[in-house]
């Protein structure tokens, strides 16, 4: 493979395949957590969350981009505040994660949402008659019963993650083996002479991720149509 | 000993229930729609009552005016649902051993697979199980968590006849071997004659009478259930 992409390609591609696994890793426990809320509490304010939610679905993702630019960056208070004990997401590689992980957390939260949903919530009250707390109840009962629905929900912010493009570049640009990822590593060979054949070699590349990840999110998603969402009959 | 008093509004029910009873097993007897489940999940405390109090045994579970309401993992109830309820992604043997006090103590659970004959289908799915089989696990689960009192919701409603008379069986083997409270609801009479001594009937959310078994079974033209 090493023969057939340049070092800068396999760069692009194992930045990407970092940012968009970091990214779901890292959003995860606060998707299963907002998950929860939205699918078990009624609370003042749960719709205005849902909207909040949608943004970065319905959103340009250059303006969520610069929204985080104008939220994380260093001259932005709170940006600013991270900087001083370290943290800095713009320009580098770990915003590229921040952005990645926020176009991808609408997918996350609405998948394992929907997930949370199937669990019949009787099997929860038996597990309470039985003497289980709130969280045994989640960890033994919930949560073992959503897993394909959680896994679904992974491989579609993977994806989403993998493939973004607008918010990275208007937050973190295109820095080569920083914020360079696969999308920026493409659309920076479209507009140079000569950049074709590189753009054919990293969209075959993109192509083969894409049907690795649709193919993993059918056969986990036919699973649960199958398992009933894990229910067992 | 079980005191319960309950009011409340449903969108298509006004339940108004009051019994008391010494009796080791009490049956509620009644039609559908009689609010017998509903007394069992407010004892349970699944269902937060509008007004009442529930004690059992002197201690309050639930009192309205006192603002005492025990949280259902504090109660211990041994609720066996009608469907079973038994968790779908744990074998036999998890699902027996989920609310059991000491889980690494295997004595207590061999008495349970002793006594509902269990020890078969430990390590199955609870979907490979028939619908008897699936009734004595949900009982043994119970049983394992130490309840106070067991509460039974139309344990045999659904099962066919034979399921129906071995699941009848093991409920009254578990009334001669153990003392612990029994609050059984049906709307069969045989299941009241065969388990119950003491019988609070329920008509449309309200108490229509309290019977001894042997009158209601003279009430009853029931077919007697024999061990």
């Amino acid at each position: 493979m090493s023969d057939w992409l340049s070092p800068q390609d396999g760069d692009a591609l194992a930045l990407s395949l970092r940012v968009a696994f970091l990214s779901v890793v890292l959003s995860l426990p606060i998707a299963l957590a907002l998950a929860w809320l939205l699918s078990r509490k009624r609370f003042f304010g749960r719709t205005l969350v849902e909207a909040i939610l949608f943004l970065p679905l319905i959103l340009p993702p250059v303006v969520t981009g610069y929204a985080l630019l104008a939220l994380l960056g260093r001259n932005a208070p709170l940006g600013h505040a991270l900087a001083q004990i370290g943290i800095v997401f713009a320009f580098r590689w770990t915003g590229a994660v921040v952005a990645a992980a926020v176009m991808g957390f609408p997918l996350l939260v609405l998948s394992i949402r929907v997930a949370f949903d199937g669990v019949d919530r009787r099997l929860e009250d038996a597990a309470e008659t039985l003497g289980a707390r709130a969280w045994r109840r989640f960890a033994t009962i919930t949560l073992p019963l959503s897993l394909r629905g959680i896994a679904a929900g992974c491989v579609l912010a993977f994806a989403r993650a993998f493939g973004e493009f607008g918010a990275t570049i208007s937050f973190v640009s295109n820095i080569p083996g920083e914020t360079r990822t696969l999308p920026i590593a493409i659309y920076e060979l479209l507009s140079v002479p000569g950049g074709m054949p590189g753009v054919q070699r990293l969209s075959i590349v993109a192509l083969f991720v894409a049907i690795a990840a649709a193919a993993t999110a059918t056969l986990v998603a036919g699973g649960m149509l199958r398992r009933g969402n894990g229910h067992g009959r | 000993m079980i005191a319960f008093s309950m009011r409340h509004a449903f969108a298509d029910l006004a339940l108004d229930v009051a019994f008391e009873s010494g009796a080791r097993t009490l049956a509620l007897f009644g039609d559908s729609g009689a609010g017998k489940t509903s007394a069992l999940n407010a004892i349970a405390g699944l269902l937060r009552p509008d007004r009442g109090r529930i004690v059992l045994d002197d201690r309050v579970l639930f009192d309205s005016a006192a603002r005492i309401d025990i949280p259902v993992a504090e109660r211990r109830i041994g609720y066996v649902f009608q469907d079973g309820r038994l968790f779908p992604h744990l074998d036999v043997r998890a699902n027996l051993v989920y609310g059991a006090k000491n889980r690494d103590d295997a004595r207590d659970l061999d008495a349970v697979v002793a006594l509902l004959d269990l020890a078969p289908m430990l390590r199955r799915a609870p979907s490979t199980l028939s619908g008897g089989e699936r009734q004595r696990v949900a009982i043994g689960r119970a049983l394992l968590a130490e309840p106070r009192a067991l509460l039974l919701d139309e344990p045999l409603t659904g099962l066919h006849a034979e399921a129906r008379r071995q699941v009848l069986d093991y409920l009254r083997r578990l009334k001669r071997e153990l003392g612990v409270f029994t609050l059984l609801v049906t709307h069969h009479a045989d299941e009241v004659v065969a388990l119950a001594d003491e019988v609070v009937l329920l008509a449309g959310g309200e108490v229509a009478g309290r019977l001894s078994r042997n009158d209601f079974a003279a009430r009853h033209v029931a077919e007697p259930v024999r061990i």
